[in-house]
Parts: structure tokens; sequence; C-alpha cells
């Protein structure tokens, strides 16, 4: 029980304060000034666990190398989705692109993939939601979503994946859609949504004081590794978002206590618009 | 109005109304195709019974034989667009062995760059639009995006349209054969004008007066 707790301990979930409790809630953080320095300097995403979920991720590439794991998502003969090691890799190179935009950034991060997508559009929904249900039990550290659906019979099962994500502190970064449709689970404020930004560097991002997009970050004219070992040159919320998981790993690999709406909070502190290259921008003594 | 009424009512609009839309759809590819000095612009449309996308229209005289042709709905550039419905530029894309060789096999042409964006109407995905090789440029515009996406939002209204005509045609057709030839003939009215539109009303009338025994 909470009450038995020591009172180090900071048993999850916590569903009241009770009186003289504080102890349980105290955090040990000492925020003497969020700045970039203290959130990513000689950070390199160890120890940091990223899933990418889209088209599969291609094996041995040599800008992302080693993968800790890929399973794809498929219907089952049941017809109810099934999980399996995947042994075919990228269907498409996106996946690639994404996996690659990430290692670039947070170069000693644990890569996983899960493929949803590739067997077929129809069924695409039910993949994509076992696909992140999957990851999400995973408790992977960050989840990167370059992926949207407009079903908005969808909506609700992603809606409460997102939110449980959001309380096992797991960040889910999702691309912003910026065509005029409602999609998902991007809209939700459990997750980071992306949109991109045409600046040429990686770890510039912005924070966005008119949501729901929350953050823009690098998307256009990319360079990505892509299938057959090779690069291209691309541009996308898609390849935005990749970017913002890296850096999520990145400052998660610095400071893994941060919950999602810390790690969020941190992230609006250092970014390029709220004056996050200077120094002593979010504690200033 | 009688329910048969009704039909034939309905039936002069969607007879030829298919290829009304599958104009309109062409001319938003050529459109497409002059805006972006593009090479190529196709627009797929999903076959929710086959599950595949099918070339629906395509800019340009010498690429009219494509149309009709099928690709995989979730495999490739294509129908990676199609199922996470986001927009995407890739630049050289002959880099990519893959996709050259699947889009050759497909098409005859093997594309250095394109713009795809998903076609995108309420809730559905209804197909996907592409660019095919616009003049490379020192960086590439958001702009250039949000463009893409206007002419994305409008083939995605005139798909819809080209959908709904279809299944009402199959509709009236499955009805039964005897309401399809009222169909074709109001159609065939419809086109007509001035002293042969009046001849032929006159016909139908004095046909009119026979069947109802007035």
């Amino acid at each position: 029980m909470a009450a038995d707790a020591e009172p180090n301990e900071r048993p999850l979930p916590a569903w009241s304060l009770p009186a003289g409790a504080m102890d349980r809630i105290r955090l040990e953080l000492d925020w003497p000034g969020v700045t970039r320095d203290w959130a990513l300097e000689g950070a390199t995403g160890k120890g940091v666990r990223v899933c990418v979920l889209d088209s599969g991720v291609e094996k041995g590439h040599p800008k992302i190398g080693e993968i800790a794991g890929a399973v794809a998502v498929s219907i089952g003969e049941d017809g109810e989705p099934v999980v399996a090691a995947d042994e075919e890799g990228d269907l498409c190179g996106h996946g690639t692109a994404c996996a690659g935009v990430i290692r670039a950034l947070a170069p000693e991060c644990e890569l996983f993939s899960a493929r949803v997508l590739g067997a077929g559009f129809t069924g695409s929904g039910p993949i994509l939601l076992a696909g992140l249900r999957w990851a999400v039990e995973q408790g992977f550290d960050v989840i990167n979503m370059s992926l949207s659906t407009t079903k908005r019979q969808f909506a609700d099962v992603l809606h409460d994946l997102a939110d449980t994500a959001y309380f096992n502190r797991t960040i889910l970064v999702a691309s912003a859609h910026n065509m005029p449709v409602e999609s998902y689970p991007w809209r939700f404020s459990s997750v980071i949504s992306v949109g991109s930004h045409e600046e040429p560097d990686s770890l510039a991002f912005f924070y966005n004081p008119d949501p729901p997009v929350e953050f823009f970050a690098r998307g256009v004219d990319v360079d990505l590794a892509w299938i057959g070992g090779g690069t291209i040159r691309a541009t996308g919320n898609s390849f935005a978002t990749p970017h913002m998981s890296g850096i999520c790993a990145l400052v998660r690999s610095k400071h893994p206590e941060l919950t999602p709406f810390q790690l969020k909070s941190v992230l609006q502190l250092i970014a390029d618009n709220v004056g996050g290259k200077e120094d002593n921008v979010g504690g200033k003594e | 109005m009688s329910e048969d009424g009704l039909r034939a009512a309905v039936a002069a609009g969607v007879i030829g109304a298919d290829q009304a839309y599958s104009s309109l759809l062409r001319s938003i590819v050529e459109v497409a195709r002059a805006i972006f000095n593009a090479q190529r612009s196709s627009i797929f449309l999903y076959d929710e019974e086959a599950d595949e996308l099918v070339f629906e229209a395509v800019a340009g005289e010498e690429e009219q034989g494509l149309v009709g042709s099928r690709l995989p709905s979730s495999t490739g550039i294509v129908g990676w667009t199609l199922v996470s419905r986001q927009p995407l530029v890739i630049e050289d894309l002959s880099q990519d062995p893959r996709h050259a060789r699947d889009v050759a096999e497909q098409t005859g042409y093997v594309p250095k760059g394109l713009m795809s964006v998903p076609l995108l109407f309420e809730e559905r995905a209804l197909g996907v639009l592409q660019v095919l090789d616009r003049p490379q440029r020192p960086g590439f515009s958001l702009q250039e995006m949000e463009l893409l996406g206007l002419f994305a939002n409008q083939a995605a209204i005139a798909l819809d349209l080209l959908q709904r005509s279809r299944r009402a045609k199959a509709a009236l057709e499955t009805g039964g054969g005897d309401i399809a030839v009222v169909a074709r003939v109001a159609a065939a009215l419809d086109e007509l004008v001035d002293e042969d539109r009046g001849r032929a009303l006159r016909l139908l009338e004095a046909l009119e007066d026979v069947l109802t025994g007035k």
C-alpha cells in the first residue's frame, strides 16, 4: 500500500495526497536553470529505447547499424492482428529514413522497429492500433509515429493508448497533418505533435504557442537513410517527427527521471524561439 | 413522383456523370503538372474490393495507357502515402533500386523525384495524388507543400463525386435492366438540344400515353 512505502518511493499512480504525505511526492529534481546544455550536452541516447512504428527498418543499413528488435503486425487467419518477428525489413523506405534520423541524433539509443504497413490498406487501422498497443506494452521510452488515421472509429482506442503511454512514461511523438482534415493521434494532448520548419539544423526546434501542433522540427530537404543501403533527400512532417523523437531520446538519456509532462516542459523551455540557445532561460537566477 | 420516376430522374444525372468527374480529375492532374512545371502527375483511386490502387487519371496524352493499371495498396511510396495519410516529397528517388524496379515494371517510367499526397475526404482515404519530376531547386519550400495540399483537397472532392456516381450507377444497373434502359434514354435526351430535343420529347410523351393508357 502507498502508506507503507518508503519515503523515497513514489508508488504510481498516486490517486490522492493525504495530509502529511508531502514526502511521497517530493521530487529531488534540481533544475537550476533549464538550458540546452542542461538538457542535451553530452547526451547520446544511451539507455533509451526508441521504437519506430512505420514501414519497417532495413537491417544493416550503414547509417543505422544494429536494430535491437523488429516485429511486423499483420492480420491473422482468425481476422485478428498478430505481432510476429519481422523477416522482411522495410517495404517502402520511410521507416528506414525515420530510424536513420533518430540514430544520427541519438547514436547510442536502442532502436526497435514495429512494422504496421505492407499487409494491405484493408485492415491497416486495426494493424496500426495493434502495433501501437504492442509498443506501449513494451514500455519503450520513445515511440516515433509518423503516421495518422482519419477514421473516427479508431480515435477512442488511440486516445486511450496515448494516455496509457503518457502515464507509463512513454513519450509518443506523432506527425501533425498540414492538411485540413481531422486525424489522430497527433491531436491528442498526451502526445508530442510535430510539424516542419525549413531550417537546415537537425537540433533546431520551435515551440508553437498556437496549438494543436506543439513543436516544429526539421522536415525540409532532409538527407535520409533509404532502402538499398543508400540515402535520399526528402521533405515532410513525417521526417520532422523523428527529429523530435531523437531530441526526446537525448533528453531522456540524460534525465531519465522526467515524465512526459516534464519532458514537454523542458522542450518548451529549450526551444529555439523561447531563447533556448541562451543560458539560464528556464530558471534564471 | 413514383419510385421508378425518381430512379429515372436520378439516372439522367448519373449516366455520364462519372465521365465528367473523370475529366475533372484529368484536369486537376494537368493543372498540377503545369503549376509545378513537372513531367507527370497522376491520381490513384483506392479500390476497396481488390485492396489495390488504380491509376485513375494521368496528365498527358501519351500516358493515357496507364489509366486502369494497378499497384499494391500499402507498399512502396504510394502505398505508404495512402496508409500513413502523410504527404511527402522525395528529390532523388533514382537511388532507390527497389522503387526504380517496381515503378518501371508498372509504368515504364522511373522518376527522379516525386511529391506524394493522400487524398482525404471526411474520414476516408480515397487515393493518392503524385507529381513527378518537377525541376529540382535548392531549397524546397513549405509553401509548395501547402499548394500540393490544396490540389489534393480538390482532387479528393472530385474523387468522392466519382465514387458516388459509380455507386449510384451500379445501384441502378443492379436494380433491373428495364430501369437501365430508361436511364440511358434519359441521359441521351439530356444531350439533345433545340429541335432534336423537341422531337424526342414529343416521341417520349406519345410513348408515355401508350404505356399509361391515356
